[in-house]
């Protein structure tokens, strides 16, 4: 489920690296928890998005939701799929339903954050 | 990212259908008390199959309370400002339990179980208060008063396929049956009450049983329902099923401050009857004229306004949106929302602030949606 060439965040985002860039987006267990997702706020093209700063907001029938940057980066791309198809955020989280890319600022800050295996175990202790 | 959804960690109360809903995968929440299922398979396609063919739910967190005694009518009319003595033990009516100020202890369903005994329906999150509230009152009527709520099961069966699915399994004739009309009779093998009634703007029937097993029931329904492509359906979409019909919720769109006028439920008021909680300050408020109106709206401006996003008319705050939700039916972000009554007329502009924009919205008729009429 979970691939072994992301990162993941304790609040459920993901980021791919791809160079010196990095594809963001949220996770399965995110998707479950919304539900529906009916609407995607993004962040401008260009922001400077540092670490954890929120770089958006997800609507779904229930649930209002920020995401937060699992990297700090300059926003260079949006997915604007996603305004006339959100439900690929449900259908695809880990693929269409990618958010941004990012041009990464400091790849060390990766460090901070999980492993797919790593992530898996943080799942299965919130689920106790 | 961070969902808010409550997560309740108390212990909390279970329906005979729990287990169910636990085999069905359901997504459960906290509802006031109650575990309940939020989801089954998704929102969205469970608020369609209600629209479009039939969905069932379990409602059974709804409080029951039973007034008998040979002043039972009599003491109903004076909770209740709609008139009882039009209840039949067929009929079922909507009304309310209504403050001295003719605001909303709660919005409920009476019906009439024999010619000394009501029954009324009443929600989740008030069957305690609503409970008080009634012995509080009784005063010199002779009636008796019971808390029925952790007795019955009530299941809801809505949808344009809701009448197909339940006739064969049960020898009552519901196509006889009036809208808000109640049956007696056996459903799947266990005793029930049958109403024509439902929280969706759909036909369909709430079942109410006193059985340990309504799971029979549930089963059954599901079974005999597959050929019609049925869904279990939870507690999110029966919200936005009711906010589409322009049904109301109790704490979102009515409670103990806004009166039943101004919650624009008028019709159910039946001043003639004689007295009733709450009569005389509607009559003064009628004579008077309300200042302020519920109203429904749709946005204009991207986003979906929620409850208590801040409401403005001409740049100034005037309320807040009582319930507001994408609506999967008609695609788009509706609401209802008290606005000053002068800013009421349909087509009239303002806005919601949603996260420190202010967004246009418009007021639009309301329910915002209707089912064809069909015989």
């Amino acid at each position: 489920m979970y691939s072994d060439d992301f990162y993941y965040t304790k609040d459920h985002e993901w980021v791919k690296i791809k160079g010196d860039k990095g594809i963001v987006g949220i996770t399965d267990f995110a998707q479950k928890q919304l539900g529906d997702v009916v609407y995607v706020e993004f962040p401008k093209i260009g922001a400077q998005l540092e670490f954890h700063q929120s770089l958006g907001v997800i609507e779904s029938v229930k649930a209002v939701s920020d995401i937060y940057s699992p990297i700090s980066g300059e926003v260079i791309k949006i997915n604007e799929e996603l305004n006339n198809s959100p439900e690929l955020l449900n259908e695809d989280p880990h693929g269409k339903g990618w958010i941004i890319h990012l041009k990464i600022k400091d790849k060390e800050e990766l460090e901070k954050l999980m492993s797919a295996s790593e992530y898996e175990k943080f799942l299965e202790g919130l689920e106790e | 990212m961070v969902v808010n959804y409550f997560h309740g960690r108390t212990i909390m109360k279970k329906t005979r259908l729990n287990s169910c809903h636990k085999k069905l995968g359901a997504k459960l929440i906290g509802f006031f008390g109650w575990e309940m299922p939020v989801e089954f398979s998704g929102i969205i396609k469970e608020h369609l199959a209600v629209r479009q063919k039939a969905g069932l739910f379990d409602v059974s967190h709804m409080g029951e309370i039973v007034i008998s005694g040979k002043q039972a009518l009599d003491f109903v009319q004076y909770l209740t400002p709609n008139n009882a003595a039009r209840l039949t033990p067929n009929k079922a009516q909507y009304s309310a339990l209504t403050t001295p100020r003719g605001t909303f202890i709660d919005d409920l369903l009476v019906y009439c179980l024999d010619e000394d005994r009501y029954l009324l329906v009443v929600n989740a999150a008030n069957s305690d208060k609503d409970y008080e509230w009634v012995l509080s009152h009784k005063g010199g009527f002779d009636v008796q008063v019971e808390n029925k709520c952790d007795d019955y099961s009530q299941l809801a069966l809505q949808g344009p396929k809701a009448m197909e699915i339940l006739q064969p399994l049960t020898k009552i004739n519901l196509e006889e049956m009036n809208i808000f009309g109640v049956s007696w009779g056996n459903v799947a093998g266990e005793d029930t009450i049958v109403s024509r009634t439902g929280y969706t703007g759909e036909d369909g029937f709430e079942i109410y049983t006193l059985s340990q097993n309504p799971d029979k029931i549930w089963d059954a329904i599901l079974e005999e329902g597959k050929a019609f492509d049925v869904l279990p359906v939870g507690l999110g979409a029966r919200d936005t099923l009711r906010l589409e019909a322009r049904l109301m919720l109790y704490g979102n769109d009515i409670d103990e401050t806004t009166t039943v006028l101004e919650a624009d439920l008028s019709w159910l008021i039946k001043f003639k009857k004689g007295n009733f909680l709450g009569r005389d300050a509607l009559l003064k408020q009628k004579e008077e004229g309300i200042k302020r109106k519920i109203i429904g709206f749709e946005m204009l401006g991207r986003g979906i306004a929620r409850s208590h996003y801040p409401v403005y008319v001409d740049g100034e705050k005037v309320s807040e949106v009582n319930s507001g939700s994408f609506s999967p039916f008609l695609k788009k972000s509706i609401g209802l929302a008290y606005l000053p009554i002068e800013h009421t007329e349909i087509g009239t502009e303002f806005e919601i602030e949603i996260r420190g924009n202010r967004v246009k919205a418009v007021v639009v008729p309301a329910p915002f949606y209707k089912r064809n009429e069909k015989a």
